[in-house]
This record gives C-alpha cells, structure tokens and sequence, in this order.
C-alpha cells in the first residue's frame, strides 16, 4: 500500500538549531574525580558549604550504580571521557549586557530567545544558559521589584545562600539516583527562582539551555520556590548543535510550593536527537521534582520532550500538604532509532491530596516510547485521588510503545484511577482527510495536534503554538 | 450511450476499467461518462463494485488500476493524489464517513475548504470569514452549528454524519460528486434534508453520481440514467424509470442481463 512506501520514504527536517556557535571557551580537562569537583567549585568561587555538598554527592555517586531498569538500550556512558565544566571566555564580571560576547547574543538571537534590551521578549523573562554558565538573565530589575528573585544558580549561591542552603537538595536528595548524585557533584549552573509571599509573578519565566560543546556534558540546576499564596509559571526550552558523538545531559529541578502557592512548570525539549541511523544525539538523564510541601499547594509538569537520542526522564511530584494538588502533561514524540523511558510519579502523603496525569506517547520511524509511571497512596492519603490517562499512537509498523503504570496503595479511603488506550494512525482517516483536498503531511500532523490536544491545552499560548509546530516538523516525510 | 447535452464535453469518462485489491479482481471493465449537469444513479448488489468504483475515483491508496483508464475534463488522474483530485473539484460523499478523535470540524471544513479555493485561485478564508460561509451552508442541510465544534464524526448519528458529508460538498463545490449511499441509515425527514441539499448545491455545470440501493432517494433527486452494475460490470443503463422497475422485480431480474452480456 502506499503508505509504506511513504514510511520508508523518510525525509526528515533537517534539526535547525543544529549550528556551532564558534567561541574561544575555557574548558577544564576531561575527567571526574575530587579534584574536578575542587575545581568547578573554586571557579564558580563558592561558599565552602557547596563544596561539601558536592563532594558528599560525589562520594555517593561512587558507590551507586547505574540504573537499568529503563526499557533504553544505549553503549555504556564513560563518564571519564567527559568535560565538566565548558564555558565562553568573558570578562570577569559582566555588569551589563553590553559587555556579553556579541556571538553568545547572536547564538540566543538566532534560538529565537533574542536577550538585549532593544529586542528582548515582552512577555518572559529569560535565563539564558550557555554550556556550563548563565549568560544573561533579562527583566531582573522589574522582577525585583515585585520581590521576585530570578537569576543563575551560581548567583544565588553567593547572594541567597540562606534559601539555598536550606532548599538545595531537599526536593532531591543527593543520594535520590544515580544521575542526580552526579549532578549534585558536578553542577554547573542553571536557574533561581523565588516568589515571596502572596506574589503572583507579573510574566512567565524562562530558562534556555543551549549545549553548544560535543564534548562536555551539561548539568543543569534549577531551584523554585514558591512562598505561600504566591504562584509562577516557568518554561523551559533546550537545544544542541548536531554532533556525531553522543553529549550526556543529566540535570535536576526541585520545586517547592507552600500553602496555597502553585508553580507550573512547562518544558519543550528539543535537544538533538541524532540522525536517522541513530548516531549522534543527546543522551538525556533528567530528575525533575516537585514538593507540594503547603496545604492547597498545586505542582503542574507539563511537557513536550521531541529530542535526545535518549530520554530517562520522570517530572514528579510529593504531595505532602493537605489538599495539595499535582499534574503531569506530556507529549513525548519519538522519531527514527530515539528512545524515550518517561512519565512521572505522584507520591500521595497528605490527605485529600489529588494528582492528574495526562500522557500522549508518539513513535514514529524504528523508535521506542515508554511511559513509566508510579501512584503511590501513603498509609494517610485519606480520601486522595489519582486519574491517569496514557495513550499511545504509532505511526508505521516498526515503532514501539509501552505503557508501564505501578500502583501502590496503603490507603483503602483513597481513589486511583487508569486509562490507557493505543492507536494507529489508519489508512481510512489519512484517506478521508485527503480526499478532502489535504495533503498527506497536513493530514498527519492535524490528527498528531488532535491526539495531543489535551496536553496542548496545559501548555502557555506561545508554547503551545510552538509545540504543534515542532511536532509537524519532527514528523515530516515520516509517516505513513 | 446517448447524452442529452452532446455539445458538451464530459467531466468524468471511465473507460473499460478493470480494478483490484490483493490482487483480487473487482471492477471488470467499468464505462460510464457524465456530462455537466447530468445526474447518474448507479445501483447494484451489495459487493458489485459499487463502492470500489466510488474510491477509485477519489484515489484510494488500497486499489490499484490494472486497465482502463479515468480521464477527469479529458486528463487521465491515475497518477493525481487523493488530495489533487479533491482538490481540482472531484468529491466523494462516504457511505461510512470516518470518525477523527481531536480533530475539530471547523478546523477541517476551513482546511479544506482553502486547499479547493487555493486551487481555485480564490482568495483563502480566515476564520471569521470561513464562519460566516460555514453557517450559511450549515442551513443547507439543517445542522446547528454546534456540529462544528466536535471532532470530525466523532460520536456522531448515522443521520449527522451524512448531513455532515453533504456539507462538506456544500463547501468543496465539486465538479463531480459521487454520494456512496448516503441515503442509506436516513430515516425520511433527515432523506430528505439530505436529498434537498444536494438539488441545491448542483447545478447545470456540476455531475453527480449517486450510489444506491432505494428508490426513495431517486424519488427526491431523479437521475437522467440509472446504471445497474454486477459483478464489476455495468450490465444496464436506462434512464429513470429503470430504477423503478429493479425496485418491482428486484436484482435476479437483472440477472438476465448479465447472462446476455
């Protein structure tokens, strides 16, 4: 049938965000032991108590394994063979943004997330992340004003040390796995965000990762917190040039939200997913989580996740405060050899707590999509709540997907609830649609946008028009 | 076969076309010709090729054409994708329209509807200006408008979705339209909805070809020939009155035919 001729067929859109930005960096050697992290952290100029942490983590992390029980299949990591801190030579201290390297704003210019003054985003502030620094972080002085703290982790080290101190760490422990024990060690910067009491942030905040080395890995951290009665929404896009090598990126999100404050936090990934032989890519190890420590408190992951050559990646949330509410959203798309192990877990501890997940898996091409996903109702989740939707759509007869949900309850007074459905995108809708004069890309991509649509609708407006557009472009040529 | 209106090219010629899928047999020299204006009845056994000619025409991928030939305005469309031939005004009326789960029909008729108006070199709607055609055409064929909020046929009766189909022609304004039997699964009130539709929409420069197995639909449209078709054939083309008598002696009448042939 035609069809398969259209599958093998595959023309795939060239990745566009694929370039080199070519700019002089200061690159320690490859490597990981003590003295990296000694290194890292004295180039970061940090407080002693950072240093300990790092090498606490970096001590466990020695002792851990790596984890495999993901359904992924990649070559063994060799975590010796990796830079650990990468970034472009600047000045010394940048009091403006006059002073960023104007090849770095261009880079950013050329992402779409444009940084200076004249053309900067109106409605978003950004934290843009280069390699292993912060380059620039817009619209702070607004921010402040409001008393909302957004800047660069290694920022925050130095200035906020109490909230750090006190909160770094505490959503995911050092010891939580083997990739955030990593991270932990090795962290190289990321973003800071804090929302006083009773302040709702007046825009959306973002945070852009750019991995622009082939060969050092990028270990972001990001750390929320949402004083009570405050609330923020923060996004969260990501982008690598098109190396053969594979670059590991394993970074960690804490969120925290005290009474009746509510964080949403939006992700599209993009990251470089290799060519369609599969070589190449970004290997993704992402621990991403969120405490709802407040009552009435609500965590809300939505996600987008198109790239890497592997995802291992589950947004989640502990729902300790009384009535405290968390959501997952996810669009996961897998195209040619990508392999994707992602969904979330919402652990239920406090009462009336309730949680939502929506999951949409796509694979097209050879790909293998996973969802993988833990409900767990603590001995005193009375009357909590969970509803689980995961639905699978295959494009092609080679694809994979698999939907594995755990549930665990130690609260009878509690309800779960799972749906899970998979289709196909069939010959009869494609025909329908083109026999209404719509040509065949537009009629898958209409019917992936339909599929996805309950996702979409948790997305910021602008996020979501770029998601539909990245999954049509992530698709093209490869669907029959 | 004779045509009222010779001076007239065709729109739709099928010449001894022969079709299959999985290599089995199913149109055995089909030939038929449809001039502007001229409404056509094809009627036949269930499993006759009626259907199989019906998605020939529109181009599904699952038949492949092994004789013969359709030529659309005197151009052979064998190689034109279902999306071309809608496109440059050819329209099939489903007997069983598919349900898209997520897709909007008002996103689906605009869609649409520009992909023929692009063609036709017409200035393509926005969405406020589509609304406005959608809702005069949504008179038609009786819907509420509320129709255009749900996904594409989803959850809808058999009677909604071939008034739905009725108004995608509406919209599409077809040279040609072939109507697979969107009498069937209509009770008289919504038959007639239906039927009323198209009489409006067709007009002196447009063919249809309706696919059927009752006289009620015939009675509202009445065709200028009626077809019988068996076993991949057209074995009998009269005009009106042909329909009449396969509803007295039934199909093993035409049986005879087919012996003749």
């Amino acid at each position: 049938m035609v069809s398969e001729n259209l599958v093998k067929d595959v023309v795939s859109e060239p990745y566009k965000y694929g370039f080199v930005t070519d700019i002089e960096t200061e690159k320690i050697s490859k490597g990981l032991n003590e003295d990296t992290i000694r290194l890292i952290s004295a180039k970061k100029e940090e407080p002693e108590y950072l240093l300990n942490f790092r090498l606490d983590a970096f001590k466990k992390w020695q002792k851990m394994e790596e984890p495999n029980w993901a359904d992924l299949g990649y070559k063994d990591i060799d975590y010796q063979d990796i830079i650990y801190y990468s970034a472009p030579k600047q000045k010394e201290k940048i009091s403006s943004l006059n002073e960023v390297d104007p090849k770095l704003l261009e880079t950013f210019d050329k992402l779409g997330i444009p940084l200076t003054e004249q053309k900067k985003l109106t409605n978003v502030a950004v934290d843009a992340v280069f390699d292993s620094v912060s380059i620039a972080t817009t619209f702070r002085k607004e921010l402040a004003e409001h008393g909302v703290i957004f800047c660069s982790i290694s920022e925050a080290i130095k200035d906020y040390s109490d909230l750090i101190e006190k909160y770094l760490g505490s959503v995911v422990p050092a010891n939580d796995n083997y990739f955030a024990a990593l991270n932990s060690a090795v962290f190289s910067d990321g973003s800071f965000v804090y929302i006083p009491k009773g302040v709702i942030c007046p825009m959306d905040l973002s945070s852009y990762f750019r991995i622009n080395s082939g060969d050092s890995g990028q270990f972001e951290r990001t750390l929320i917190i949402a004083e009570e009665s405050s609330s923020v929404s923060y996004l969260e896009g990501c982008t690598a040039p098109m190396f053969d090598t594979n670059t590991l990126h394993a970074a960690v999100v804490e969120l925290i939200a005290l009474d009746d404050a509510s964080i949403k936090y939006s992700t599209v990934q993009n990251w470089y997913a290799g060519n369609e032989d599969g070589i190449g890519g970004i290997f993704n190890f992402v621990t991403k989580r969120g405490k709802c420590l407040g009552k009435r408190s609500k965590i809300s992951w939505s996600q987008v996740e198109t790239g890497s050559a592997i995802t291992w990646k589950y947004p989640s949330c502990l729902l300790l405060g009384e009535e405290s509410v968390g959501e997952f959203y996810s669009v996961a798309l897998t195209n040619n050899l990508q392999q994707a192990d992602t969904g979330t877990k919402m652990i239920h501890i406090g009462p009336k707590t309730k949680s939502t997940i929506v999951s949409k898996g796509i694979s097209a091409g050879n790909s293998v999509n996973s969802y993988r996903g833990l409900v767990k109702m603590g001995s005193k989740a009375v009357g909590s709540r969970n509803y689980s939707q995961c639905d699978s759509m295959l494009i092609g007869d080679q694809a994979a997907a698999n939907t594995f949900p755990y549930i665990q309850s130690q609260q009878p007074n509690s309800e779960i609830e799972h749906e899970a459905s998979t289709c196909r995108i069939s010959e009869d809708q494609l025909f329908y649609l083109q026999s209404r004069g719509i040509e065949f890309e537009e009629a898958v991509s209409m019917m992936v946008s339909g599929f996805c649509r309950d996702v979409f609708n948790q997305l910021p407006m602008e996020f979501a028009a770029e998601a539909d557009k990245l999954l049509a472009l992530k698709l093209e040529g490869s669907v029959g | 076969m004779q045509s009222k209106t010779k001076v007239l090219d065709p729109i739709l010629e099928i010449n001894n076309l022969f079709a299959s899928t999985e290599d089995l047999p199913i149109l055995k020299g089909v030939t038929i010709s449809i001039n502007p204006g001229e409404i056509h009845a094809i009627m036949g056994r269930n499993g006759c090729g009626k259907s199989t000619l019906s998605k020939i025409i529109a181009g599904h991928p699952s038949y492949k054409i092994t004789k013969g030939e359709i030529k659309f305005y005197g151009q052979n469309i064998q190689s034109l994708e279902p999306e071309e031939r809608a496109q440059s005004g050819i329209f099939l009326g489903f007997q069983y329209p598919i349900e898209i789960p997520g897709v909007s029909n008002l996103e689906f008729l605009r869609v649409a509807t520009n992909a023929r108006r692009k063609f036709l070199k017409k200035e393509e709607l926005d969405t406020f200006d589509f609304e406005d055609l959608v809702k005069e055409k949504l008179d038609l064929v009786k819907m509420d408008s509320a129709f255009l909020s749900r996904s594409i046929n989803q959850g809808f009766s058999g009677g909604e979705k071939k008034r739905n189909e009725i108004l995608q022609m509406a919209l599409l304004e077809p040279k040609i339209a072939i109507l697979d039997e969107t009498d069937s699964g209509l009770d008289i009130d919504a038959l007639r909805i239906v039927a009323s539709g198209i009489k409006k929409i067709s007009n002196k420069q447009t063919g249809i070809i309706l696919i059927t197995h009752y006289q009620r639909l015939l009675d509202e449209i009445r065709p200028d020939y009626v077809h019988v078709m068996s076993d991949g054939q057209i074995i009998k083309t009269g005009e009106s009155d042909l329909a009449l008598e396969l509803e007295k002696h039934g199909y093993e009448w035409t049986d005879n035919f087919l012996k003749n042939i």
